[in-house]
């Protein structure tokens, strides 16, 4: 029997899963070439939702400008990131960054707070919902997920043509040699932070169409996109990507039968079910 | 062309080389040999930067190599050829190639010199869409030479090319330098494969624990009696 109902679910799953891909291939681009994870990954897609918020909303800038901007902020954010933060401590044990970057995590949460208060903001704008065949669908969702896609082959490209990219590739399947090309691996971490900070700034334009704002909003997408990357292989842009679909799918179909909070409480007992089975995630090959 | 006076080098509070002194000319083939664990590798890493000299001078064409940045120093014209070849392996043959022309000046000459590698290897333009990783031994070495070619270098360092790879293609490996050479390549190349190196140098240094024992032309030292009994076994 056919169900549209379920058609509906497993379409906005895919919608879902498109933003979601987008936020781990940020965090797999920056864990791939400096091999630090960026626990404080969704805190800046959370500035980013603040900067287009106050630009739009406080200053009347056009909202297309805004998302620019804030696009720009996030970039800069992450480059700063790594200048302050990882640079310094980048030849001490690992676990000292991944520290590091949870605690910048609690700083952004906290700081926010203290400077925009708790309480939920939004750009006061409502997309259309389209109806397709009797299938209803955010407007808000599909824009977004084309514009994750868009900005996922760009990077594509950016990756495979230019030299920066072919770099950035190369220096995660060697570091040391890079040198000897006369590559200056730390001007392609800078390089890469601000790419990872520019896609959480992307993201952040397109979250924040569907979402409030407010201080802890990155804890709804911080853990998720953490575990897509875990789930694809830690540093695997591949695997990410379709790591990022199946979890969409497993939370919108699993949401669909039973409630949509159950669909993330079954896509997290996945994750763990997975780290018995395929610990080094889907398309991984670290142990 | 490349100078090394008096140097020293150190990791930590091991010292690995002991005051160093050698030379290259233009156009010349000089091979550092010794046994494992001699400093040769230090050697090069010294001269590209990978391991910072502790004391002495070094030089290439007048400039001084301990003032540049590990990473600027391919700018020199010197192209170092890692050990174990050291190749992106999940790459194709081609963005290797790319990788070696990073630097701003060897990015515009890219086609050219993609080209020129191409005539050199003919069997890595068959292969150019390839992971790197796939190669065989014998390619995989031509493809980390033709990655350094790629910067257009005037001096190619390079670090045991023959090991690790099966005998017969040893000798094609010797039979690359040879036609690098040719090219007119200045090369410093570090071998524990003594006899066959000798074969294609010029001059050669003997390295043992960190410091030079002896030197000479490749003549003079496939000859010597000392060298063939305690490297070559004859």
């Amino acid at each position: 029997m056919f169900d549209i109902y379920l058609l509906e679910t497993i379409i906005n799953g895919i919608l879902l899963g498109g933003v979601l891909a987008l936020l781990a291939l940020g965090l797999n681009l920056i864990f791939g070439v400096i091999d630090v994870v960026w626990i404080c990954y969704a805190e800046l897609v959370m500035l980013g939702m603040y900067a287009i918020f106050f630009l739009y909303v406080k200053f009347g800038i056009p909202l297309i400008l805004a998302c620019l901007a804030g696009i720009a902020v996030v970039a800069v954010v992450g480059y700063l990131v790594h200048f302050l933060i990882i640079s310094p401590i980048l030849g001490t044990a690992p676990i000292n960054q991944l520290l590091a970057t949870g605690g910048l995590l609690f700083f952004l949460q906290s700081f926010t707070t203290l400077l925009f208060g708790i309480e939920f903001r939004n750009i006061g704008l409502r997309l259309p919902v389209l109806e397709v065949f009797g299938i209803y669908i955010s407007f808000a969702r599909l824009l977004a997920f084309c514009t994750a896609l868009i900005g996922m082959i760009v990077l594509y490209f950016f990756l495979a043509r230019t030299y920066i990219g072919t770099a950035i590739r190369a220096i995660s399947q060697d570091r040391e040699v890079m040198v000897l090309m006369g590559v200056n691996s730390r001007k392609i971490y800078l390089i890469t932070s601000a790419i990872g900070g520019g896609l959480a700034g992307l993201a952040a334009c397109l979250l924040v169409l569907q979402y409030d704002i407010h201080p802890a909003i990155g804890l709804s997408f911080g853990p998720i996109t953490f575990m897509i990357c875990v789930l694809g292989g830690l540093g695997n842009m591949l695997g990410g990507f379709i790591a990022a679909f199946i979890f969409s799918q497993i939370i919108a179909i699993g949401g669909f039968y039973t409630e949509i909070e159950w669909g993330y409480v079954i896509a997290f007992a996945v994750f763990i079910i997975m780290m018995f089975i395929r610990p080094q995630g889907i398309l991984g090959s670290r142990s | 062309m490349l100078e090394l006076q008096a140097v020293n080098a150190y990791y930590g509070s091991f010292q690995a080389l002991f005051d160093i002194s050698l030379a290259v000319e233009q156009g010349e083939a000089v091979a550092v040999i010794g046994p494992n664990g001699a400093g040769k590798t230090t050697l090069l890493r010294v001269i590209s930067g990978l391991v910072r000299a502790g004391d002495g001078t070094l030089t290439m064409e007048g400039k001084n190599l301990r003032t540049v940045p590990p990473h600027s120093i391919i700018n020199l014209g010197v192209a170092h050829v890692p050990e174990n070849r050291r190749l992106f392996p999940r790459m194709t043959v081609e963005d290797n190639l790319k990788i070696g022309a990073f630097t701003p000046s060897a990015r515009k000459q890219f086609r050219e010199r993609l080209k020129f590698v191409y005539e050199l290897f003919p069997i890595l333009a068959e292969r150019c869409a390839q992971f790197a990783g796939t190669l065989s031994g014998g390619e995989q070495q031509m493809c980390a030479i033709a990655r350094a070619l790629m910067s257009n270098p005037k001096m190619l360092l390079m670090d045991e090319p023959s090991a690790g790879l099966a005998p017969v293609i040893v000798q094609q490996v010797f039979e690359l330098v040879r036609q690098i050479r040719e090219k007119g390549f200045t090369v410093l190349i570090v071998e524990q494969n003594i006899q066959q190196v000798l074969k294609v140098v010029d001059r050669a240094y003997l390295l043992e624990v960190g410091s030079i024992k002896a030197s000479g032309s490749a003549s003079e030292l496939l000859g010597s009696e000392e060298i063939r009994k305690a490297y070559i076994g004859v």
